[in-house]
C-alpha cells in the first residue's frame, strides 16, 4: 500500500520562485520554509490569545474551535513545507 | 450493572475474536524472518506512509487517552483539552527531528534510541541509562490500557468476586501475548487498521447523535460551570491556569516522540519520506482527539454522573466512567457493545507495541551489550520475545495486585522522566558539543529535579509553580526539570572538555543523518 502524493497545482506553483527554479532547491530556502512550522507552535503556546469565550462560533466558545481549527492549519502548514522542501529530500 | 449486558458483549466479544485472529495471522504478512529481531521488533522497516499512519494513531492515541482525556475535561474543565496543542505541536518537531534519527538508524542498523545512543556517544553506561528510562515511563503506561479494558467489562457489567473478577483480563491479555510473541511488530500494525476504523464510526457517530439528543452544542456548552470553561487567567503575580496549559503542551509534545514505542513507529517506517509525510497525516487523529475531549462536556450535559444505574462505575473508576456511561446512555446496547470493542482494541495494540520497545530496548541495550555481546541474531530475537512476555505479565500482575491509583501517578512521572532524554537523543542527533558524561550528570539531575517536584506534589499533579522574581509561573515538572537538565549537561561537558576526559569516538558520519 504505498502511492505518490502529488502537490496540488496551486502549490506547485507557489513554491516555484521566478526563475523556474523550484524552491526548496538550496538549503537556505529549506531553513526558511521550516520558519512556517514556527507559526504553528506560536499559534498554539500563545494562550492568552485564544483564551476567551467569545466569538462563538455555532455555540462553540472561541477557546475550542480556534484550537480546533489550528489542528487543520497546522497539518495544512506542515504539509506545505513537506512539498516546498520535497527536493532536497531527493 | 449487575447483569451482563448480553447484547453490548455479544458484539463485544465477536470484534475482539475478530482481531485476535488478525493477530495470529500477522506474521504472515510482508513475510520475514521473524527469527531477526529487525523483523520480528520493526517488521523489517518495510512500513509504508499508509500501515504507518495506522501503525502509529493507533500507537500514540491509546485507549487510556481516549478515557483519562475526556475525564479530565468532565472533571476539571479547559485545562484537559491541553491534549489538543500539545498534538498539533508534536508533528512540526516530529517532521524536522526524526527523519534524522531514521537516516542514522537505517544506515547502522539501529533498533533503539538507546542504539543511536550507544553509537553516537560510544557509551555503553550512557545508552543503558536512557534505555532504562524508556522502558520505567512504559511500563506503567501498559498497566494503564488494562485499566481502559478493566473499565468497559465493568461498564458491561462483568463483575465477579476476587480473583474471578480479572479472569477475563487475563484471558485477553494472555492471548495478546500470544500473537504478540508470535508475530511481533505485524500484529499491532495489523489489528491498528480495524481498531481505528471502528474508532472513526464510533467517535463520528456520538460527536452527530450526542448533540441531537441533548439539544446542540450550544447547549452541551452551557451546562459547563462558567469558571470551567476556559482558563483561569493570571492575576497579580501569579500566571494561573495559561502557564500550566501552554508548558503541559510543549513539555508533552516534545516527550511524545521519546517513548520507546513512537520510536520503534517511526524506525519501522520504510523511509524519510514516510515520516514526513506522516507528520501531515497524523493531525487527522489530533482532531479526533479534540472531539473525544468535548465527550467529557456531553457527558457533563447528559448528567450521567447523578444517574444512579453508573453510580457503581463512578465510584470504583472515578471520572473514566465518563465516555462509558455515556455511550451507555446515549446508544443501543449493540452500539455500546462496538464503541466499548474500540476502547479494548484500542488498549491492545498500543500495549503489544510498548511491550515490543521495551523487549527490544531491554535485549539490544542490556542483554547484549552487558550479558552476551556475540550471541546469535536467533537468540536476540528469542530473548526480546520472552521480554516482551515478561513485561507484559508484568503489568498484569501490577494493575491486579497494587492500587490502580499508583499505576496512574507512576504514569505521570513517567511523562516527567522520559522527557529527560531528549539532551541526549534530539540534542546528540544534531551535534556532540555535550559531553557523555555531561549528558549523563543532566539526566540524572533532571531525573531527580523532577521526581522531587511530584514529590512536593504528592505524585498527584505535574503542575509545579516556580518563583521567577515577584511572578509566580506554575508550569509543567517535566519541562522545569529539562531546563535544569539541560544546564547541568552544558556546565559539566565544559568542566569536562577543560579537564580533557576522553569524550569517546563517534561511530557516525554527518553525511548518516540524511539532507537535512
Amino acid at each position: 500500500m504505498r502511492f505518490d502524493v502529488s502537490p496540488p497545482r496551486a502549490i506547485r506553483l507557489a513554491y516555484r520562485t521566478l526563475d523556474g527554479t523550484p524552491m526548496g532547491a538550496s538549503k537556505g530556502f529549506v531553513w526558511r520554509w521550516y520558519l512556517l512550522l514556527a507559526v504553528e507552535f506560536i499559534g498554539m503556546l500563545w494562550v492568552p490569545f485564544y483564551n476567551a469565550v467569545e466569538p462563538k462560533l455555532w455555540g462553540v466558545p472561541f477557546f475550542y474551535w480556534y484550537q480546533l481549527a489550528g489542528i487543520i492549519i497546522g497539518a495544512a502548514l506542515t504539509a506545505i513545507v513537506y512539498f516546498a522542501t520535497r527536493e532536497v529530500e531527493r | 450493572m449487575n447483569r451482563p449486558n448480553t447484547i453490548a458483549l455479544a458484539v463485544f466479544v465477536a470484534l475482539c475474536g475478530l482481531v485476535t485472529g488478525l493477530g495470529f495471522l500477522a506474521g504472515r504478512w510482508r513475510r520475514g524472518d521473524l527469527d531477526s529481531i529487525h523483523e520480528w521488533g520493526l517488521a523489517g522497516r518495510r512500513f509504508g506512509t499508509v500501515v504507518t499512519w495506522f501503525l502509529l494513531g493507533g500507537d500514540l492515541y491509546t485507549a487510556y487517552t481516549f478515557m483519562a482525556v475526556p475525564a479530565l475535561v468532565f472533571g476539571a474543565g479547559a485545562i484537559g483539552f491541553f491534549a489538543v496543542p500539545y498534538t498539533v505541536i508534536t508533528y512540526p518537531f516530529v517532521f524536522v527531528v526524526m527523519p534524522r534519527l531514521w537516516s542514522v538508524s537505517h544506515k547502522h542498523g539501529y533498533v533503539t534510541a538507546a542504539d543511536f545512543v550507544r553509537g553516537r556517544f560510544d557509551s555503553g553506561a550512557l545508552a543503558l541509562a536512557i534505555a532504562m528510562t524508556g522502558i520505567l515511563a512504559t511500563m506503567p503506561y501498559i498497566a494503564l490500557q488494562l485499566v481502559g479494558i478493566q473499565v468497559v467489562l465493568a461498564a458491561m457489567g462483568v463483575t465477579g468476586q476476587g480473583w474471578l473478577s480479572d479472569l477475563p483480563l487475563a484471558i485477553g491479555f494472555t492471548i495478546l501475548a500470544a500473537y504478540t510473541y508470535q508475530s511481533g511488530l505485524r500484529a499491532p500494525a495489523l489489528i491498528a487498521v480495524v481498531k481505528d476504523a471502528i474508532i472513526y464510526v464510533t467517535v463520528i457517530a456520538t460527536i452527530l447523535v450526542v448533540p441531537l439528543q441533548l439539544g446542540g452544542y450550544a447547549k452541551i456548552f452551557a451546562a459547563v460551570p462558567p469558571e470551567k470553561l476556559i482558563l483561569t487567567a493570571a492575576s497579580g503575580d501569579n500566571l494561573g491556569q495559561t502557564s500550566a496549559y501552554a508548558t503541559l503542551a510543549l513539555g508533552s509534545a516534545l516527550a511524545l516522540f521519546l517513548y520507546p514505542h513512537s520510536m520503534t513507529g517511526i524506525l519501522s517506517s520504510s523511509g524519510r519520506t514516510v515520516i514526513r509525510r506522516n507528520a501531515a497525516l497524523l493531525p487527522a487523529y489530533s482532531f479526533l482527539l479534540a472531539l473525544i475531549a468535548l465527550l467529557g462536556y456531553m457527558a457533563l450535559a447528559a448528567r450521567v454522573d447523578k444517574n444512579p444505574a453508573y453510580a457503581a462505575g463512578f465510584s470504583q473508576f472515578g471520572a473514566n466512567f465518563a465516555v462509558p456511561a455515556l455511550f451507555l446512555s446515549a446508544f443501543p446496547a449493540w452500539f455500546a457493545g462496538f464503541s466499548f470493542a474500540a476502547i479494548a482494541i484500542g488498549a491492545l495494540v498500543p500495549a503489544a507495541i510498548m511491550s515490543i520497545a521495551a523487549a527490544n530496548l531491554f535485549t539490544r541495550n542490556f542483554y547484549k551489550e552487558f550479558l552476551r555481546p556475540n550471541c546469535s541474531e536467533k537468540e536476540e530475537s528469542t530473548v526480546a520475545k520472552m521480554a516482551s512476555l515478561v513485561v507484559k505479565f508484568g503489568a498484569l500482575l501490577f494493575i491486579v495486585v497494587v492500587p490502580q491509583k499508583y499505576a496512574i501517578q507512576l504514569q505521570l512521572l513517567g511523562g516527567v522522566w522520559i522527557l529527560q532524554t531528549l539532551p541526549t537523543i534530539v540534542v546528540g542527533l544534531y551535534t556532540r558539543s555535550l559531553h557523555r558524561w555531561g549528558l549523563l550528570v543532566g539526566w540524572g539531575v533532571g531525573m531527580a529535579v523532577g521526581t522531587w517536584m511530584a514529590y512536593e506534589l504528592h505524585f498527584k499533579a505535574t503542575v509545579y509553580p516556580v518563583r521567577f522574581g515577584h511572578t509566580v509561573v506554575p508550569g509543567y515538572a517535566a519541562l522545569w526539570a529539562l531546563g535544569v537538565n539541560l544546564a547541568a549537561a552544558g556546565v559539566a561537558s565544559m568542566v569536562l572538555r577543560a579537564v580533557g576526559i576522553d569524550g569517546g569516538r563517534d561511530a557516525t558520519r554527518a553525511e548518516d543523518y540524511g539532507p537535512v
